[in-house]
């Protein structure tokens, strides 16, 4: 194969090939294209979290000027297969949750349709409803596997013993919130239906603010009845998903439908931020019971952690909230499991780092917990636990540089100025490091295939992949351009179609290793034919090629994130003052871009640790806190000294890019380091996330007020 | 949203007719409140009276040394005024506390005033709202509460008055001149926002009509005075107060000679804390009397399910500001 690009590791910084575009407001986003006579749909939601609809009285919307069509269950066209209960849109009475499309108004106006949408009266026969997760794992449902084909339990050894005859112990329950993704770019379709002659011959072209085109086709043509081919999915420019792009939802399935309806008119959809909090996915809450046994030393004997998440009753989702604790430390006796309550709760799925997240907040904070009850610095009571090889399937790392981020990041971090719990104080400022580990898998997913042709003097390369604002469409221009020994500029990348080569969905962290080394194939197999120089108009295509040794590793990459906390010492307010994060995470393509998607990641798990929480109201069963004023991530002034570093492990165990993928990571371990640091600063333990000064000040002694003297809150 | 007509005003008498003659009809200011309102179905007005041009913008002296606030001097404007950042500080933090940049710009003084509580519930018509549809029943009782009242609520709505910059108004005794049908008046700020009683639907003392011209701010404190606002939130900016404490003190030879403290985030008003000021009358500096002045406020407080924490909360902030105030924080202490 070619060999490995020239800038080796670090990678060329390259600005931003779509920047401009995006600056100047010339890219075109999905609700921007430019469609003749677009109509605009708003959506009806069910107010009742479960029932049916009696009634629904859509008259004087139908009356109004300017509407096009009404949609409900009534008048939609039947879809093909409705198996999949979040696709079988309006094709039924049911309600399964508050907020469910019960129909659409589409209108010459958004306006109009929205005002249309609230003149629609709806009756409904409502049945009991349970919305909110139980503690309590009884009676709830052992699912088969969980996200990413995982199994749902493993065992190994014998957990009980180690328990009982733990010289240390930690013993307790973390519990994370439900949480909203929440892409600054709402999910948006437009959809232009074209009937055809009749006879299965109809076509569909889809506008779509998506994580992967590919995914969205091959979702929607069965439910539609419509065979792959018939369907285009365009998606140039996306602005952010964090997993709730990575699928078709919900509001995919009912603009085709409306669309069927306007006699071929583009039928325009932007979910509203309140919308988005019911109908595109979102994190399960978590309640996690973690529990650690030790020799004196802070060597694990055992390692138990039982988590109880939640899923929408219509359809399965479970999260893998406890699969990082498998391969994370060593220990011989180690048991994991996944409880599953089945609710009258919107679907959730995925939201970065699905499962690492939520899972390595409980276990990092319980290691936390840990190395105080041995007297241990949390670095050494990690590197003591270091394993030599995977402990889940006894395979090797296919590199591990775990305790090699600590050392760099607690010399660089000036962790030897940690103190004890409470102990620092910089005015009415209770101050604090914490640390944890960070990690997750690295996949490389096979199924895409890249083509490239040589057209008017340059390489244009196809693949069907999708940039969701990381920066694939300038880590795969230069990857190519590496590959075939040319400048970026002579080199014009082509994604975001279904009319390109199949991709893989831009998910898992695994977008680069994956569409990179199809790239790189591609340009093998164009090399191979036509040489160095080609003829105008040659093309060669390859697929994701088979890394052969990678089954026999243990694929990760790997993290250690410091945190500085200041918490008010009156007022219980938390501020992260630093923040640093060393990672492992193989070779690096685009050293701008990678920063960013790695520092975004810590943000997102300050954001975790401190903000978000999608406050479920059980008696109505939504979420009530559903837009930007009360639902809470960092703004500019929470993010304050803030850096991500790597180090210098490609990883060609891993694929033959040697690059681990660095979407999730940052996520990973930031929300444990924040409550760690809360924790060393205040000496108030919050188990229960998000860590806010309400929490605080309860622990400190509901009715004092804060004490000046004491280090303590 | 629903369709209305659109009418700019002129003069301020013009606008209070075009408002006074019709039921339907509200005045749009920055509209950074009303707007939201519009889309989200909370008020279906007919006509919107833009009282933007009307010449309310200046910040000017008054005869006896205090300043007259125009109704439409937006909110970044008056912060960064070198009179209110000069005399009345407290004031300019209030409104940098508020909001975000962007919403600063374009909010004005009236309708910060009269901005709207952010009850969840109050924001969401698919849920019951006595505010919203008297009568209809309060859902945030029994619901999440966080953001709610802990003084001064009814069995008929809990919500609190949003506003940073009215508490520290409410501390300064400054008043609002108001245009209505039958000439000008004036109210002092405190008394423009009601508690929520049997007609939380109604907001403030304000009939129909009435339009807001000017903010006049008395005389400022003078030497001797230190006075500072403080908000306490999940976020370090962009967040709504959980508690707020505008205070003032005075101190002298060790004791408090006068004090003005009023809190947010505690009541459908801005909540002028009259029982901690007189406590705090020749009291002698320090955490101990500090403690005692909030006590005596706080002891009023019932809070519901779900906010119960803002009653140590707000003790503690109060205790906090005024350690500040008299120079016995951090550090020093
Ligand atoms: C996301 C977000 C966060 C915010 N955070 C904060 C915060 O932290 N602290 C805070 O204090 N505020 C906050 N605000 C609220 C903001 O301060 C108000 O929206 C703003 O002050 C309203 O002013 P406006 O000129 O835009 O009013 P408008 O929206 O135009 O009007 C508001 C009301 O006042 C009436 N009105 C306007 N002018 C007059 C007049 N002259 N006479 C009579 N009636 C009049 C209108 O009819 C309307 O009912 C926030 C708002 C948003 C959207
Ligand atoms: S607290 Fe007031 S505003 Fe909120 S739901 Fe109850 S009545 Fe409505």
């Amino acid at each position: 194969m070619t060999d490995l690009p020239a800038s080796g590791i670090h990678g060329h910084p390259h600005r931003r090939i779509d920047g401009r575009a995006k600056v100047l407001g010339t890219a075109t986003y999905a609700f921007e294209q430019d469609v003749d006579a677009a109509t605009y749909l708003y959506p009806l939601q069910a107010t009742i979290a479960r029932g049916r609809v009696r009634r629904i009285d859509t008259s004087a919307a139908e009356a109004l000027d300017g509407v096009v069509a009404v949609l409900t269950h009534l008048n939609a066209p039947r879809l093909a297969d409705t198996d999949d209960k979040e696709y079988a849109v309006c094709q039924s009475d049911e309600v399964a949750f508050r907020g469910q499309f019960i129909g659409a108004v589409v209108a010459e106006t958004q306006e109009v349709a929205r005002h249309a949408a609230s003149l629609v009266s709806v009756e409904y026969d409502e049945q009991p409803h349970q919305v909110v997760l139980p503690d309590d794992d009884k009676g709830l449902d052992d699912p088969d596997e969980v996200n990413a084909g995982y199994p749902s339990d493993t065992a190994q050894g014998d957990v009980g013993a180690a328990l009982a005859d733990a010289e240390r112990l930690v013993d307790e329950t973390y519990s994370t919130p439900m949480e909203h993704n929440n892409p600054m770019e709402p999910h948006t379709s437009v959809a232009i239906w074209s009937a055809g002659s009749g006879d299965g011959d109809a076509s569909l072209l889809l506008y779509d603010s998506t994580q992967g085109v590919h995914s969205v086709r091959r979702t929607l043509a069965p439910v539609l009845g419509l065979k792959p081919e018939r369907i285009r999915v365009v998606s140039p420019y996306v602005g952010g998903g964090f997993g709730s792009k990575g699928l078709p939802h919900a509001h995919n399935v009912l603009v085709a439908l409306a669309a069927q309806l306007t006699g071929g008119r583009p039928v325009k959809f932007a979910l509203t931020r309140q919308q988005m909090f019911t109908l595109v996915g979102y994190r399960t809450p978590t309640i996690q019971r973690i529990r650690l046994a030790a020799d004196g030393d802070g060597r694990l004997t055992g390692i138990c952690h039982d988590v109880i998440e939640q899923t929408s009753r219509i359809k399965e989702f479970a999260e893998q909230t406890a699969t990082a604790t498998r391969m994370m430390y060593a220990a011989p006796n180690r048991r994991t499991s996944h409880r599953l309550a089945r609710l009258d709760v919107p679907i959730p799925s995925w939201m970065r780092a699905p499962g690492e997240a939520p899972g390595m907040a409980g276990l990092e904070m319980a290691m936390d917990e840990l190395a105080e009850r041995c007297s241990l610095d949390p670095i050494e009571l990690r590197v003591r636990n270091e394993p030599d090889i995977d402990p889940d399937s006894g395979k090797r790392w296919s590199g591990r540089h775990l305790v090699e981020c600590f050392r760099t990041g607690a010399e660089r971090f000036g962790w030897a100025d940690r103190g004890e719990p409470g102990a620092r104080r910089d005015g009415d400022w209770l101050v604090g490091l914490g640390v944890a580990s960070s990690t997750y898998p690295a996949f490389t997913m096979r199924g895409s295939t890249a083509e490239i042709a040589y057209v008017d003097g340059r390489y244009v390369v196809r693949i069907g992949a999708s940039d969701i604002g990381t920066g694939t469409w300038t880590t795969l221009s230069q990857i190519a351009a590496e590959a075939l020994g040319v400048e970026v500029e002579g080199v014009r990348l082509e994604l975001g179609d279904t009319d390109l080569p199949m991709a893989t969905v831009e998910g898992g962290s695994s977008g680069m290793a994956s569409w990179g080394s199809t790239v790189v194939a591609a340009v093998d197999a164009f090399r191979d034919r036509h040489g160095k120089d080609p003829e105008e108009g040659a093309t060669a295509r390859a697929e994701t090629p088979e890394h052969a040794d990678r089954k026999k590793y243990a694929t990760h990459s790997f993290g250690a994130i410091f945190a500085e906390a200041a918490v008010h010492a009156d007022t219980g307010e938390v501020r992260v003052r630093r923040m640093l994060g060393v990672f492992d995470v193989g070779r690096i393509v685009n050293p701008p871009t990678a920063r960013s998607q790695l520092v975004g990641g810590m943000i997102f798990g300050l954001s975790m640790a401190l903000f978000e929480h999608s406050v479920m109201d059980a008696r109505t069963g939504h979420v009530v806190n559903h837009d930007f004023a009360e639902y809470h991530i960092p703004v500019n002034a929470d993010i304050a000294d803030l850096d991500a570093i790597w180090l210098d492990h490609e990883d060609t165990n891993a694929n033959s890019l040697g690059a681990k993928g660095i979407g999730e990571i940052g996520t990973v371990g930031s929300p444990a380091a924040v409550a760690n640091a809360v924790y060393n600063a205040s000496g108030v333990r919050i188990r229960d996330l998000p860590i806010t000064p309400d929490k605080l000040i309860a622990q400190s002694g509901s009715t004092k007020t804060g004490s000046p003297q004491s280090g303590h809150m | 949203m629903k369709p209305f007509d659109y009418q700019r005003a002129t003069t301020p008498d013009g606008a209070v007719a075009l408002v006074s003659d019709r039921p339907g009809a509200v005045y749009l200011a920055g509209g950074t409140n009303l707007v939201d309102h519009l889309r989200l179905g909370i008020v279906g007005p007919d006509l919107l009276v833009d009282v933007n041009r009307l010449p309310l913008d200046e910040v000017g002296a008054t005869e006896d040394g205090g300043l007259r606030i125009g109704a439409n001097v937006r909110n970044s404007d008056l912060a960064a005024h070198p009179a209110i950042r000069r005399d009345y500080p407290m004031l300019a933090q209030a409104l940098l506390a508020g909001a975000s940049g962007q919403i600063r710009n374009a909010a004005t003084t009236a309708g910060n005033l009269l901005q709207r509580t952010r009850c969840v519930y109050f924001q969401d018509v698919t849920t019951p709202c006595n505010k919203r549809d008297p009568g209809s029943g309060c859902t945030a009782i029994g619901g999440y509460t966080r953001y709610h009242a802990i003084l001064g609520a009814s069995e008929h709505c809990i919500a609190v008055h949003p506003s940073d910059m009215a508490v520290a108004m409410v501390a300064l005794d400054a008043t609002v001149a108001v245009l209505g049908r039958n000439g000008e008046r004036s109210i002092p700020v405190e008394e423009l926002h009601r508690l929520p009683g049997d007609h939380p639907e109604r907001d403030t003392v304000l009939e129909h009509g009435d339009l807001i011209t000017a903010v006049v701010l008395p005389p400022p404190l003078g030497a001797g005075w230190r006075c500072t606002y403080r908000k306490v939130r999940d976020r370090a900016s962009y967040a709504f107060a959980l508690v707020s404490v505008a205070a003032a003190i005075r101190v002298e030879d060790g004791r408090v000679a006068d004090s003005r403290i009023s809190l947010g985030g505690v009541a459908h008003k801005p909540w002028r804390a009259v029982k901690a000021e007189d406590a705090l009358r020749g009291a002698v500096v320090g955490d101990e009397s500090f403690a005692a002045a909030a006590g005596a406020e706080l002891a009023a407080a019932s809070p519901v399910e779900g906010n119960e924490f803002k009653v140590p909360m707000a003790r503690r902030t109060i205790v906090s500001v005024l350690r500040e105030l008299a120079g016995q924080s951090g550090e020093s202490r």
